[in-house]
């Protein structure tokens, strides 16, 4: 986590040649990330040895090992994308080369948020990554920033707050240490469930969502990719690591569906709303709305399965699947709408003709979102289903399976407008690393549904409920 | 341990009363300002449970200066974002106006 903080100031530094420094840093995080999913299952590591209760320790367990090597693909796809494609509005150069030093930042804070277990680094990383994700969404449109940086400032806040009440009741911050000493008491029910609303907002659960739409859709195609795919999960890990790490013996089996139910109605809503967009983009952002549902969904499936390991895979294979296959998407449509007449969907016609392989990525990425086989998206859908349907919860399987269906609807209306004859597109179509960005991670979506059993083992490395330390919830 | 209360009840009143300024005000920079009122308050709780009854304990000391650190940075990037937005906005409605865009008064 400190490479990409070394990247991030030598982009500061280097000015208008920092877009090339993407050529080291991506195979660079790559190899790290690849490492770090090989090195043994107990690693840890304390940050200045300090010992535990004042410590902060470093863990890679499987959550972190899966989500550090997805982001370092995103952001390496995205950062070669933007490196032929500079993300920049007509005659503002200067603003292409703010883009680089963010998107370190958001690596640097994502890895480190999805690597540590101290409660309270994680509240600065969250900031780290709200602070380069409003930036890069500053570059699309300033208004919609501000409202998503003032709606961040009040989530952290309150995750802040819940921070304060664990450190006067428990006087440590620690993940794994709270796991052994946390009783459900009046404190530690305010404060988890003060930190879960400000984490809610930062993963943009329904009905707080308010935000993301405006701020994905305005902003620069690869800065979108990396907001969808990143900014957003990162809420959602340190979620996991409160529910089911440090507080499985105060969140009840009844409590868990506070986050479900709302994950349900996210699916419903985030996809009507997705078929009622006119613009591609803002389809795209409301789908993300969608999927972010899915994954909450699935916290009250993981806890009530009689063996967890199901739903859990399945959660962490759709989260994976999702930011790999949104990022391909907002890049594939980047593209498209440069290419296009309007930014309007019924303006796609003619696409599928002079921008072919663009146009796959969007569908491989579609493919993926929808759960259909053989993706990523539809093994991890697939073990959820099973699950849902294995302890009998059979509203969530309904709700999962419509969200499948209406995402089916809403992708294939602008697929279909693509092949739709049109006017010739303006710009030329191009080949080369732009084209091949989205089309990549795309692919790799669709290659995850083959990888499944192998991801499956990984994402169950130090999972809370196969440590000694935490009890099975 | 009483006074320690008091302080963390003096936070809780305070971040109550930012919440409550950063719902009904609109203009930007003054939500600003009600956030930066709630932070102190939290700040303030951390810093009064964490005071033991005869030591003061180091950690929620540590705690919280990490914490006014990363408030200073994003209240400086708030501010920067609003001043950019206001210039915009004059921008913008001086292209519009019949004058040719003269700075006004």
């Amino acid at each position: 986590m400190a490479v990409p903080l070394g990247f991030m100031l030598a982009a500061l530094l280097a000015g208008r040649a920092a877009r090339w420094l993407i050529l080291p840093a991506a195979p660079a995080m790559a190899g790290l990330a690849l490492w770090l999913a090989l090195v043994p299952a107990d690693a840890a590591y304390l940050v200045g040895h300090w010992d535990l209760p004042l410590g902060i320790l470093l863990r890679p367990d499987g959550v972190a090992r899966l989500m550090v090597a997805a982001t370092a693909l995103v952001i390496g796809a995205v950062g070669l994308h933007a490196l032929a494609d500079p993300p920049e509005k007509a005659g503002n150069a200067a603003q292409a080369e703010t883009f680089w030093p963010l998107i370190y930042l958001l690596w640097a804070g994502a890895n480190a948020g999805f690597l540590t277990t101290d409660l309270f680094n994680l509240y600065v990383t969250l900031e780290m990554v709200s602070l380069a994700a409003v930036a890069l969404a500053a570059m699309g449109s300033l208004e919609a920033a501000l409202r998503y940086f003032m709606i961040a400032l009040v989530g952290s806040l309150a995750y802040l707050l819940g921070v304060a009440l664990l450190v006067g009741r428990y006087n440590t911050v620690d993940v794994t240490l709270l796991s052994q000493v946390a009783q459900p008491d009046l404190a530690t029910m305010l404060a988890l469930g003060l930190m879960t609303a400000g984490l809610l907002i930062k993963a943009a659960l329904f009905p707080m969502h308010g935000w993301l739409p405006p701020a994905h859709a305005a902003a620069p195609a690869p800065a979108s990719a990396l907001l969808s795919a990143i900014a957003v999960k990162l809420g959602f890990v340190i979620l996991l690591r409160l529910w089911f790490e440090a507080f499985p013996a105060v969140s009840g089996q009844t409590a868990l569906h506070v986050l479900g139910g709302p994950g349900a109605l996210a699916v419903i809503y985030g996809s009507v709303q997705a078929m009622r967009q006119q613009r591609l983009k803002a389809l795209v952002a409301y789908s993300t709305v969608a999927q972010v549902g899915y994954l909450f969904l699935a916290f009250p499936l993981v806890a009530g399965a009689p063996d967890p390991s199901g739903a859990w895979a399945g959660m962490m294979l759709h989260a994976v699947a999702h930011m790999l296959a949104k990022a391909a998407m907002f890049l594939a449509a980047g593209l498209m709408l440069k290419a296009a007449a309007g930014d309007r969907i019924g303006d796609l016609g003619g696409l599928a003709q002079s921008m072919p392989m663009t146009v796959t990525a969007f569908g491989l990425a579609a493919v993926s979102l929808m759960g259909l086989p053989p993706s990523g998206g539809f093994t991890g859908k697939f073990l959820l289903l099973n699950a849902a349907i294995a302890q009998g919860a059979f509203l969530y399987a309904g709700v999962m399976i419509l969200g499948g269906l209406l995402a089916a609807v809403y992708f294939f209306r602008a697929l279909s407008a693509c092949f739709a004859a049109g006017p010739a597109p303006r710009a030329p179509a191009t080949l080369g690393v732009r084209t091949a960005a989205p089309l990549v991670l795309a692919g790799l979506a669709i290659v995850m549904g083959f990888g499944g059993s192998a991801l499956h083992n990984l994402s169950a490395i130090a999972a809370p409920w196969a440590a000694p330390g935490a009890a099975a919830p | 341990m009483v006074t320690g209360h008091v302080y963390a009840l003096t936070g809780a009143v305070l971040a109550g009363l930012g919440l409550f300024a950063f719902i009904t005000l609109r203009h930007t920079l003054r939500q600003l300002l009600a956030i930066n009122v709630v932070g102190a308050g939290i700040f303030l709780i951390l810093g009064g449970l964490g005071r033991g009854a005869d030591a003061t304990d180091p950690f929620p000391q540590a705690l919280v200066i990490t914490g006014i650190v990363v408030a200073v940075a994003l209240t400086a990037f708030g501010a920067a974002m609003i001043v950019r937005l206001a210039e915009a906005r004059v921008a913008t409605k001086a292209a519009t106006r019949p004058d040719g865009g003269k700075p006004g008064p």
